[in-house]
This record gives C-alpha cells, structure tokens and sequence, in this order.
C-alpha cells in the first residue's frame, strides 16, 4: 500500500491531490466524492459583491482554455451562510481563496475566515492591486510583500500564497511571499492570454484579454514550479494543465508537494480521483513507498540551469 | 460588470441533483437531413431517466482536424428508463458536432447528466403551445410527449428555413399534437404571421402556456403576447458551456427578477426559465 498523505504546512493531507480555485463547487459533488479529495478549494470570494466580466466569458483553443470569468461574488455573508455548511459535511479539509483590491481590504477579508470548518486561506494575488494602477499584487515582490505580511497578522490560519504566472521574477516574488510568512505557495494562476476569431474580427473573448489554462500551459507552469520550489523551503502546489496522474508525477518531482486540478475537471469530472488512483499505481510500480517521496525528485544533480541561456 | 448573480433562484440544490458521467454505447445514428444527425445511445442510470428540457455534457471524439476540447450540451430529444437509451437529435455546426457526426454504431462516448432544470407542466392547463425554431424542437418533443402523458392538449409550431429543415413531425404528431408548420420559403414563419397563429389558437382557448426554443425574435413574440393574455410559459436557453455543473460561471445570461437584472447559470439555474424573466440574447 502506497502511503498518498502529504504535508502542506500544519496540515496533513489525506493525499496530494485537490481542485483549483474556480473550478470546484458543489455541483460536482454529485459525481465526485468529496471525502477523496485530498483538499477543497473554493472559487475566490472578495468582500464585495461583483458581477463579473462580459460574456462571451470562454474560448476553446487547442488543448486550453481561454477565460475571462472574473470574479463573480455573491459577497462574504452569503457564503459563510450558504457556502461554508455544504461543505462542513465532508471531512477533506476546506482551503477559502480569497481576494481584495488592496493590502488592508485583504487583511481585513482574511480575519473574517477564522470559522468552523476552514482549514487554510489561500490568497489569490494574481488579483489587480488599485494602489499599484492595477497590477496584480504578484507581479513583483515589493507588492507581494506588503500584501502577505497584512494577511498573515491578520490570521492564524495557515496561509497559501497564489501566485500568478505573469511575472518575469516569479522565483523573487515566491521568497518574498515566504518571508513575510506564507505556509505554502500555489503556482500558478492562468496565463494572460489573448485570441481572435479571424472570420469576424472579434476578439474571442467579451473582455478581450483572459486567462490560458489546460494542458497547453504545463512545460511553462512546471518550469515555474521548480524555480519556485527551489528557492524556498516552505510547499509548493504545483497548478496549471494537470490532467494525468502522470502531469501530477511530473510536477511533483519538479517540486511540488501537492498539485490542484482545474480545467480538467471540466472535460472530465471524475479527473482528480483519476489522478489520486493513478498516484497510487504510479507509486506502486515505481517502488515508491510514499507519495511525499516523489516531491523534488528529479534527477538534475548533475546539471545546471544557465540562467543567461535559459532566457530565451 | 455583468448584474450580480441571483442567489435566491429556487432551483434544486446540489444534493437533489443526481447526474452522472457515465460511458454510452452508440446504437444508431443516422442523418435525419443534410444538417442534422439522430443519436440513440444505450446509457447506464441516471442517464434515461432525464426529464423534458434537461440536456447532457456530451465528450465528442477528435475527428481529422477538428480537436474539440470542451464537451457540447445537448438536450435529450428522448429519455427511455425502460430501454435504458437517452437519445439525441443535434445540427452538424463546428468541431463538437462534427466530431460527434463521426461515431459509429458500437463506439463509446462519455455522457454527462442529466443536468439543469428541465420544463415544468401545471396540472391546471388543458392546452399548451410550443413554438420551437429549427434545433429548438429537438428540446420541445420530449414536453410534448410528456403533455400527452398528462393529459395535456399541444399545439406545436414549427418554425425552420424551409420543409427539408422540419424534423419530428411525426412524433409529435404521435401524441396527438395538432402541428402548424412555418416557414421562411414561403414567408409565413414572419413574427407577424406567428402572431396572428398564436392569437387565433388563444381564441380557441388552447393557450393554457406558451413554451419556445430556438428563436430568440419568437422568445420575445411570446413573452410579449404572454404579457397582454396573461399566459405563463417558459423558454429554453441557450450559452457557450465549459464545465455544465455550475462551477466556471462561463454560461451566464441575464434576468429580469423584479425591478432587478440578475445573472443566472443556463447550466444549473437552467437551461429551462420562466419566460417573463428571459431578455433578449
Ligand atoms: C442546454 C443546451 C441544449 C442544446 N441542445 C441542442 C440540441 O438538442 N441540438 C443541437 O443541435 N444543438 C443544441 N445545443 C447547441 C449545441 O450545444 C451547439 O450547437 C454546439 O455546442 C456547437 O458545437 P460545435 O463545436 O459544433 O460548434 P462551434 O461553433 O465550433 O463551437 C465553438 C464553441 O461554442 C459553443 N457553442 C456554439 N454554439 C452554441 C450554442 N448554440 N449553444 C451553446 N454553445 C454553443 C460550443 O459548445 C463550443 O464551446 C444546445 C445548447 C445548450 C446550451
Ligand atoms: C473558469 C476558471 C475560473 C478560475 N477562477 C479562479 C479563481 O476564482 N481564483 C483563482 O485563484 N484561480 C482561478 N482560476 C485559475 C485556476 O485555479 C488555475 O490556477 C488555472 O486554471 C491553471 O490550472 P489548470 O490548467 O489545471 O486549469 C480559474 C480558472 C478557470 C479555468
Ligand atoms: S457551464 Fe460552467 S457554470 Fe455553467
């Protein structure tokens, strides 16, 4: 029996394996059993109530997806209210992501979440900053700083810290996020991407510009993981085009001590309990007593990343 | 920004709610026209025991250059518990559906559903109407048949192009519906014309609800004349899908509920509203 528990922080994890924000709700407990999951994360709720972007809000390009959903949000109350009892039933621990447009309206939304029933919050700063004209707070260190030294006095709940891909310093930004106190990084949020439908000119998106997520993005978000992973010492959960026990494997011998599965729970939606069974059987004809085991795994010893070269 | 969602729409929960991704097997699929494609699938429960207006995720194969990520919703066209067969009627459009015209007898498909909140029916009414344009009738017959079985009288209007697009007469005609035929060949699918039908069938007293898919100039046509004669009904919409369980808010569209515009999923809250809410799309 491969052991599949993993540990995120102060909390230990069933096994590595749980949704990404956004793509996850109850709706899909229908046909997923929740308790199998080794988290759940929530779609990202912001203090203030938000409609969301125009439609059309998807694209479907090849082997990814495009989205510019936003973040609808039906504001705090509903949530503790409606939200927080549904998935009170099952014992997978519930990670809340969260997002504010400044360093205090994140504090102050991160304080509000010390329930029954929430095991971590997981910030998602890949979110536009108004006091830096907009920009997400993950962009660069300065602003990922400010904002989780705010969050983590804020709370005692182990904090995960969401990073966004479109940043050309995302190794900076990950340690500048551990030293003001993150328990875990999540890499990463989609890429900010852009496509036009040629026969009518439009773009295809009703926001113009979205969010490429799937398979399409992984080599990238894998490359993301181990830089991340190596330059700190806190978790990383590994994001981005996980539909495989095998796209699993590989991030986590990137680095990663668990991984989340987004857009493919869409296309598939038994997907993560197909990756956790598909960890398990990886695990097991590899002679790997442990899933923990996989984490850095890689065989790079020997090598070195040329940082001059590898920029291409 | 879009309205805000709707959070006091009375729709099931998620624990009410009982779909399933289960594996289909094909057991006939034959063009109906040149454009559209039948569908009969052997499916395990749930999957036959979709109601009216409730539609499936369906997976659609790879075909040549055609690489359909998402899945497609498709209404069922038909729902037998007995058979253990869920049936679809669709219109050869892009990649999803090409792909899909590809499967042969034997081949295998993922299904998800039934999803979404199908059509409802009042005891009360005697009569109903369904005004369906093109494809739209696909998601009406399976009300139709449910009508009959309730003893509910229909009026059917078909709406389509020209006679070669006018699909399942027959079996709406197997319920005893009484079926109008309109067409744009001969000018008589006009919103005045179907004005004028829809009039007339209401001084017969056979209005007991208006029910439409397909069209949203004949959405608006009802809910207006709906308004005027006091006639409920209900509309089945239409949106651009990715997960079909309520999770990436991707298929919304908006509503009137009161004196407020509310967004609300086709997926989950849907795809079957109440047509006085219904705008414009
Ligand atoms: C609840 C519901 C029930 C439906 N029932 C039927 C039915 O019974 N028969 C039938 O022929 N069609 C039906 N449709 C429409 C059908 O889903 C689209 O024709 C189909 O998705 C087109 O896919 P494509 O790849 O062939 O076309 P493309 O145009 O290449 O599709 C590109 C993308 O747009 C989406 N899309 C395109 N047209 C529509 C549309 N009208 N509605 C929703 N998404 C669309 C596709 O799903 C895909 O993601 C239904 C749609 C919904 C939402
Ligand atoms: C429809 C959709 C909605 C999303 N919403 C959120 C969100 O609310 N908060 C967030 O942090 N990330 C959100 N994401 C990003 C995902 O959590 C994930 O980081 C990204 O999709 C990459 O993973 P994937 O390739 O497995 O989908 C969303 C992604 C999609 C596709
Ligand atoms: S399709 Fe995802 S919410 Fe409706």
């Amino acid at each position: 029996m491969v052991d599949l528990r993993v540990t995120v922080g102060s909390l230990t994890l069933d096994n590595p394996v749980m949704p990404a924000s956004g793509t996850f709700a109850d709706g899909l407990a229908q046909i997923v059993p929740f308790d199998r999951l080794g988290a759940m994360v929530t779609k990202t709720i912001t203090a203030e109530l938000r409609g969301g972007n125009p439609t059309p809000r998807v694209a479907e390009l090849d082997q990814a997806m495009l989205n510019s959903i936003g973040i609808p949000s039906n504001g705090v109350a509903y949530f503790v209210q409606k939200s927080l009892p549904f998935y009170r039933r099952f014992k997978s621990p519930l990670v809340v992501s969260i997002s504010a447009p400044s360093a205090d309206a994140f504090a102050e939304l991160a304080a509000r979440m010390e329930l029954p029933g929430i095991a971590a919050i997981e910030a998602n700063i890949s979110c536009p900053n108004i006091e830096e004209s907009g920009k997400a707070f993950a962009m660069n260190p300065r602003s990922t700083d400010a904002a989780v030294q705010k969050i983590r006095n804020a709370t005692r709940l182990p904090l995960w810290v969401k990073l966004t891909p479109n940043t050309s310093e995302v190794a900076a930004v990950a340690r500048a996020a551990e030293n003001a106190g993150a328990d875990a990084l999540v890499v990463a949020n989609t890429i900010l991407a852009m496509s036009i439908d040629i026969e009518t000119f439009k773009p295809r998106l009703g926001s113009i510009m979205g969010g490429l997520s799937g398979p399409a993005i992984k080599p990238i978000v894998v490359r993301m993981t181990y830089q991340c992973a190596k330059a700190v010492s806190i978790p990383v959960i590994g994001c981005g085009g996980i539909s495989t026990a095998e796209d699993a494997v590989e991030y986590m011998m990137a680095g990663a001590t668990a991984v989340q599965v987004g857009t493919a729970t869409f296309l598939r939606p038994s997907a993560m309990i197909d990756v956790i069974d598909g960890l398990a059987a990886f695990c097991d004809r590899k002679g790997i007593a442990r899933a923990a085991d996989l984490t850095g795994l890689v065989r790079d010893a020997e090598m070195a990343v040329d940082d001059l070269e590898a920029v291409p | 920004m879009e309205a805000l969602l709707d959070t006091r729409s009375h729709v099931p929960s998620a624990s009410q709610r009982t779909a399933d991704d289960v594996t289909a097997r094909v057991v006939a699929h034959q063009w109906v026209n040149a454009e559209y494609k039948h569908l009969v699938l052997d499916a395990p429960e749930p999957a036959p025991l979709a109601q009216a207006g409730q539609f499936f995720h369906l997976e659609c194969p790879q075909a040549g250059e055609d690489r359909p990520f998402f899945r497609r919703p498709m209404s069922v066209y038909k729902a037998d518990p007995g058979k253990g067969q869920v049936e679809f009627l669709y219109k050869v459009t892009g990649a999803g559906t090409r792909g899909l015209a590809t499967l042969r007898v034997g081949d295998t498909m993922r299904i998800l559903g039934p999803l979404g909140v199908g059509f409802t029916l009042d005891e009360s009414w005697k009569n109903i109407v369904v005004l369906g344009r093109g494809v739209g009738l696909a998601t009406l017959a399976p009300l139709a048949e449910m009508a009959a079985a309730n003893g509910v009288g229909v009026t059917a209007i078909f709406s389509a192009r020209g006679p070669e697009q006018v699909m399942s007469t027959e079996r709406f005609a197997k319920t005893g519906a009484r079926i109008e035929i309109v067409l744009d060949s001969d000018g008589s699918s006009a919103v005045e014309n179907v004005e004028r039908l829809l009039r007339r069938i209401a001084r017969e007293g056979k209005t007991g609800a208006f029910f439409t898919c397909g069209s949203d100039r004949l959405m608006l046509l009802m809910q207006r004349l709906g308004r005027e004669l006091g006639i409920r009904g209900e509309v089945a919409l239409e949106q651009q899908m990715a997960c079909g369980i309520g999770m990436c808010f991707c298929c919304v569209r908006n509503f009137r509920s009161g004196n407020e515009v509310v967004s609300r999923r086709v997926c989950w809250d849907g795809p079957v509203f109440r047509l006085d809410e219904a705008m414009s799309w």
